[in-house]
Protein backbone atom coordinates (compact mmCIF):
# COMPACT_ATOMS: atom_id res chain seq x y z
CA UNK A 1 0.00 0.00 0.00
CA UNK A 2 1.11 3.63 -0.64
CA UNK A 3 0.05 7.14 1.24
CA UNK A 4 0.40 9.83 -0.30
CA UNK A 5 1.31 13.44 1.55
CA UNK A 6 1.50 16.83 -0.45
CA UNK A 7 3.69 19.80 0.20
CA UNK A 8 4.46 22.58 -2.09
CA UNK A 9 6.44 20.89 -4.69
CA UNK A 10 6.95 17.73 -2.84
CA UNK A 11 5.41 14.25 -2.77
CA UNK A 12 5.97 11.95 0.35
CA UNK A 13 5.63 8.59 -0.93
CA UNK A 14 4.74 6.39 2.57
CA UNK A 15 4.73 2.89 1.67
CA UNK A 16 3.02 0.17 3.85
CA UNK A 17 3.91 -3.54 4.36
CA UNK A 18 6.12 -5.93 2.12
CA UNK A 19 7.86 -4.61 -1.32
CA UNK A 20 8.79 -7.57 -3.42
CA UNK A 21 8.09 -8.10 -6.90
CA UNK A 22 4.70 -9.04 -6.78
CA UNK A 23 3.54 -5.76 -4.82
CA UNK A 24 6.15 -3.41 -6.70
CA UNK A 25 3.76 -3.45 -9.72
CA UNK A 26 0.81 -2.18 -7.88
CA UNK A 27 2.95 0.27 -6.37
CA UNK A 28 4.86 1.46 -9.47
CA UNK A 29 0.91 2.01 -10.87
CA UNK A 30 0.39 4.31 -8.17
CA UNK A 31 3.03 6.38 -7.65
CA UNK A 32 3.70 7.03 -11.04
CA UNK A 33 -0.30 8.49 -11.61
CA UNK A 34 0.67 10.78 -8.98
CA UNK A 35 4.07 11.67 -10.36
CA UNK A 36 1.80 12.10 -13.83
CA UNK A 37 -0.46 14.45 -12.68
CA UNK A 38 1.57 17.02 -9.90
CA UNK A 39 5.22 16.67 -11.56
CA UNK A 40 6.46 17.49 -8.17
CA UNK A 41 10.38 18.69 -7.57
CA UNK A 42 11.01 16.43 -4.71
CA UNK A 43 9.73 12.80 -4.34
CA UNK A 44 10.21 11.77 -0.88
CA UNK A 45 9.79 7.74 -0.05
CA UNK A 46 9.31 7.19 3.63
CA UNK A 47 10.20 3.65 4.47
CA UNK A 48 9.19 3.79 8.11
CA UNK A 49 6.49 1.48 7.58
CA UNK A 50 8.10 -0.95 5.22
CA UNK A 51 8.14 -4.14 6.56
CA UNK A 52 10.39 -6.02 3.97
CA UNK A 53 12.21 -5.26 0.87
CA UNK A 54 14.11 -7.30 -1.65
CA UNK A 55 15.88 -6.35 -4.63
CA UNK A 56 12.71 -5.28 -6.66
CA UNK A 57 12.34 -2.67 -4.18
CA UNK A 58 15.35 -1.05 -5.24
CA UNK A 59 14.11 -1.62 -9.10
CA UNK A 60 10.75 0.48 -8.05
CA UNK A 61 13.11 3.06 -6.48
CA UNK A 62 15.73 3.22 -9.77
CA UNK A 63 12.79 3.49 -11.69
CA UNK A 64 10.99 6.66 -9.97
CA UNK A 65 14.73 8.12 -9.74
CA UNK A 66 15.02 8.20 -13.74
CA UNK A 67 11.51 9.61 -13.89
CA UNK A 68 12.19 12.39 -11.90
CA UNK A 69 15.55 12.89 -12.83
CA UNK A 70 13.95 13.42 -16.76
CA UNK A 71 11.54 16.07 -15.25
CA UNK A 72 14.66 17.62 -13.33
CA UNK A 73 13.68 17.10 -9.73
CA UNK A 74 15.37 14.79 -7.31
CA UNK A 75 14.47 12.04 -4.59
CA UNK A 76 14.95 11.15 -1.38
CA UNK A 77 14.75 8.14 0.65
CA UNK A 78 13.65 8.54 4.52
CA UNK A 79 13.57 6.33 7.31
CA UNK A 80 14.97 2.82 6.07
CA UNK A 81 15.95 0.56 8.07
CA UNK A 82 19.95 -0.51 8.20
CA UNK A 83 18.38 -4.15 6.12
CA UNK A 84 16.33 -2.44 3.85
CA UNK A 85 19.58 0.38 3.12
CA UNK A 86 21.82 -2.79 2.97
CA UNK A 87 20.10 -3.38 0.03
CA UNK A 88 20.28 -0.51 -1.95
CA UNK A 89 23.96 0.07 -1.31
CA UNK A 90 24.25 -2.83 -3.71
CA UNK A 91 22.88 -1.35 -6.16
CA UNK A 92 24.65 2.19 -5.33
CA UNK A 93 21.45 4.13 -5.31
CA UNK A 94 22.71 5.94 -1.58
CA UNK A 95 25.41 7.65 -4.28
CA UNK A 96 22.63 9.35 -6.63
CA UNK A 97 19.60 9.67 -3.64
CA UNK A 98 19.84 11.56 -0.45
CA UNK A 99 18.89 9.47 2.61
CA UNK A 100 17.73 10.30 5.44
CA UNK B 1 17.85 -31.70 16.34
CA UNK B 2 17.26 -31.68 12.49
CA UNK B 3 14.75 -31.08 10.12
CA UNK B 4 13.63 -31.07 6.29
CA UNK B 5 10.42 -29.69 4.32
CA UNK B 6 9.85 -29.75 1.19
CA UNK B 7 7.39 -28.05 -0.69
CA UNK B 8 6.59 -27.46 -4.20
CA UNK B 9 4.08 -24.56 -5.43
CA UNK B 10 2.65 -23.05 -8.69
CA UNK B 11 5.00 -20.02 -10.51
CA UNK B 12 2.20 -17.00 -9.87
CA UNK B 13 3.55 -14.09 -7.85
CA UNK B 14 1.06 -14.39 -4.95
CA UNK B 15 3.74 -17.13 -3.77
CA UNK B 16 6.71 -15.27 -3.67
CA UNK B 17 5.41 -14.27 -0.41
CA UNK B 18 3.92 -17.61 0.87
CA UNK B 19 7.11 -19.00 -0.16
CA UNK B 20 9.61 -16.58 2.16
CA UNK B 21 7.02 -16.70 4.84
CA UNK B 22 6.66 -21.01 4.99
CA UNK B 23 10.34 -20.91 4.67
CA UNK B 24 11.04 -18.64 7.57
CA UNK B 25 8.20 -20.00 9.86
CA UNK B 26 9.88 -23.72 8.92
CA UNK B 27 13.75 -22.37 10.24
CA UNK B 28 11.93 -19.99 13.19
CA UNK B 29 11.80 -23.34 15.10
CA UNK B 30 15.91 -23.51 15.26
CA UNK B 31 15.25 -20.40 17.54
CA UNK B 32 17.93 -18.17 14.50
CA UNK B 33 18.39 -14.51 15.34
CA UNK B 34 15.70 -12.15 13.74
CA UNK B 35 18.60 -10.97 11.17
CA UNK B 36 19.56 -14.32 10.78
CA UNK B 37 16.24 -15.21 9.75
CA UNK B 38 15.63 -11.85 7.75
CA UNK B 39 18.76 -12.75 5.77
CA UNK B 40 17.26 -15.95 4.48
CA UNK B 41 13.86 -14.52 4.04
CA UNK B 42 15.47 -12.16 1.22
CA UNK B 43 17.20 -14.61 -0.71
CA UNK B 44 14.36 -17.06 -0.78
CA UNK B 45 12.27 -14.22 -2.13
CA UNK B 46 15.04 -13.56 -4.61
CA UNK B 47 15.31 -16.87 -5.58
CA UNK B 48 11.86 -17.94 -5.91
CA UNK B 49 11.27 -14.46 -7.80
CA UNK B 50 14.00 -15.57 -10.31
CA UNK B 51 11.92 -18.85 -10.74
CA UNK B 52 8.82 -16.93 -11.37
CA UNK B 53 9.87 -14.09 -13.11
CA UNK B 54 12.61 -15.03 -15.74
CA UNK B 55 12.70 -18.52 -15.55
CA UNK B 56 8.65 -18.97 -16.29
CA UNK B 57 7.74 -16.00 -17.49
CA UNK B 58 4.35 -16.02 -18.91
CA UNK B 59 4.36 -19.49 -18.25
CA UNK B 60 3.06 -21.60 -15.45
CA UNK B 61 5.28 -24.19 -14.29
CA UNK B 62 6.36 -25.40 -10.64
CA UNK B 63 8.69 -24.28 -8.35
CA UNK B 64 10.27 -26.64 -6.06
CA UNK B 65 12.05 -25.79 -2.56
CA UNK B 66 13.48 -27.67 -0.26
CA UNK B 67 14.88 -26.79 2.88
CA UNK B 68 17.21 -29.13 5.42
CA UNK B 69 18.75 -27.82 8.94
CA UNK B 70 21.52 -30.07 10.25
CA UNK B 71 22.52 -31.15 13.60
CA UNK B 72 25.04 -28.31 13.14
CA UNK B 73 22.75 -25.48 12.86
CA UNK B 74 23.41 -25.58 9.26
CA UNK B 75 20.49 -24.55 6.79
CA UNK B 76 20.42 -25.77 3.14
CA UNK B 77 17.76 -24.09 1.12
CA UNK B 78 17.39 -25.12 -2.37
CA UNK B 79 14.81 -23.56 -5.28
CA UNK B 80 14.49 -25.36 -8.50
CA UNK B 81 12.61 -24.48 -11.86
CA UNK B 82 11.98 -26.30 -14.99
CA UNK B 83 11.79 -22.67 -16.54
CA UNK B 84 13.74 -21.30 -19.54
CA UNK B 85 17.36 -22.06 -18.05
CA UNK B 86 20.43 -18.98 -17.95
CA UNK B 87 22.92 -19.39 -20.95
CA UNK B 88 25.60 -17.87 -19.26
CA UNK B 89 24.98 -18.14 -15.32
CA UNK B 90 28.55 -16.15 -14.49
CA UNK B 91 27.10 -13.30 -16.51
CA UNK B 92 24.11 -13.73 -15.12
CA UNK B 93 25.29 -13.35 -11.47
CA UNK B 94 27.13 -9.97 -12.07
CA UNK B 95 25.55 -7.33 -9.89
CA UNK B 96 23.34 -5.00 -12.03
CA UNK B 97 22.96 -7.74 -15.06
CA UNK B 98 19.65 -8.20 -16.15
CA UNK B 99 17.56 -9.23 -18.95
CA UNK B 100 14.11 -7.66 -17.44
CA UNK B 101 14.81 -3.98 -18.19
CA UNK B 102 11.48 -3.16 -18.87
CA UNK B 103 9.76 -4.71 -16.16
CA UNK B 104 12.46 -2.38 -13.85
CA UNK B 105 14.28 -5.37 -12.44
CA UNK B 106 17.43 -4.25 -10.50
CA UNK B 107 19.61 -6.96 -11.51
CA UNK B 108 20.65 -7.55 -7.83
CA UNK B 109 18.92 -10.60 -6.89
CA UNK B 110 22.01 -13.08 -7.37
CA UNK B 111 23.81 -9.96 -5.57
CA UNK B 112 21.48 -10.17 -3.01
CA UNK B 113 21.20 -14.00 -2.31
CA UNK B 114 25.23 -14.04 -2.08
CA UNK B 115 25.45 -11.34 0.46
CA UNK B 116 22.95 -12.22 2.91
CA UNK B 117 23.36 -15.95 2.82
CA UNK B 118 27.14 -17.61 3.75
CA UNK B 119 27.03 -19.86 0.13
CA UNK B 120 25.45 -19.77 -2.79
CA UNK B 121 25.40 -22.31 -6.16
CA UNK B 122 23.91 -21.95 -9.27
CA UNK B 123 23.39 -24.66 -11.78
CA UNK B 124 21.42 -23.88 -14.65
CA UNK B 125 20.88 -25.86 -18.24
CA UNK B 126 19.38 -23.52 -20.89
CA UNK B 127 16.14 -25.15 -22.33
CA UNK B 128 15.68 -26.90 -18.77
CA UNK B 129 15.67 -24.85 -15.73
CA UNK B 130 17.56 -23.72 -12.62
CA UNK B 131 18.90 -25.25 -9.30
CA UNK B 132 19.85 -22.28 -6.95
CA UNK B 133 21.39 -24.00 -3.69
CA UNK B 134 22.09 -21.79 -0.96
CA UNK B 135 23.45 -22.39 3.00
CA UNK B 136 22.90 -20.29 5.93
CA UNK B 137 25.04 -21.22 9.11
CA UNK B 138 23.03 -20.47 12.07
CA UNK B 139 25.00 -19.20 15.07
CA UNK B 140 24.23 -20.62 18.42
CA UNK B 141 20.83 -20.64 19.61
CA UNK B 142 19.77 -18.33 22.81
CA UNK B 143 17.14 -21.07 23.79
CA UNK B 144 19.19 -23.80 23.75
CA UNK B 145 18.26 -26.54 25.82
CA UNK B 146 20.40 -28.37 27.89
N1 LIG C 1 15.56 -19.10 -12.47
C1 LIG C 1 16.02 -18.43 -13.55
N2 LIG C 1 15.69 -18.84 -14.81
C2 LIG C 1 16.14 -18.17 -15.89
N3 LIG C 1 16.92 -17.06 -15.82
C3 LIG C 1 17.27 -16.61 -14.61
C4 LIG C 1 16.85 -17.27 -13.40
N4 LIG C 1 17.37 -16.59 -12.36
C5 LIG C 1 18.07 -15.59 -12.87
N5 LIG C 1 18.04 -15.58 -14.22
C6 LIG C 1 18.74 -14.61 -15.12
O1 LIG C 1 19.75 -13.94 -14.38
C7 LIG C 1 19.54 -12.51 -14.43
C8 LIG C 1 19.98 -11.86 -13.14
O2 LIG C 1 19.16 -12.25 -12.06
P1 LIG C 1 19.06 -11.29 -10.78
O3 LIG C 1 20.43 -11.02 -10.26
O4 LIG C 1 18.10 -11.87 -9.82
O5 LIG C 1 18.51 -9.92 -11.38
P2 LIG C 1 17.04 -9.54 -11.89
O6 LIG C 1 16.08 -10.57 -11.39
O7 LIG C 1 16.79 -8.20 -11.31
O8 LIG C 1 17.12 -9.53 -13.38
C9 LIG C 1 18.07 -12.35 -14.78
O9 LIG C 1 17.82 -11.13 -15.42
C10 LIG C 1 17.83 -13.55 -15.70
O10 LIG C 1 18.28 -13.28 -17.00
MG1 LIG D 1 16.02 -11.36 -9.54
Amino acid sequence: MVNFMYEERRITAGIIGEIDHHNAAMMRRKIDMELKERVPEEMVFDFERVTFMDSSGVGLIMGRYRLMNEIGGKIIIKNASDRIKKVMKLSGIDKVARML
Amino acid sequence: MKNEMKLSFLSVSENEAFARTAVAAFVAQFNPAIDELADIRTAVSEAVTNAIVHGYKEEKGYVHLTVKVSDDRVVYIQIKDSGCGIKDVKRAMQPLFTTAHDDERAGLGFAVMESFMDKLDVKSKYGYGTKVNMKKILLSSENEEY
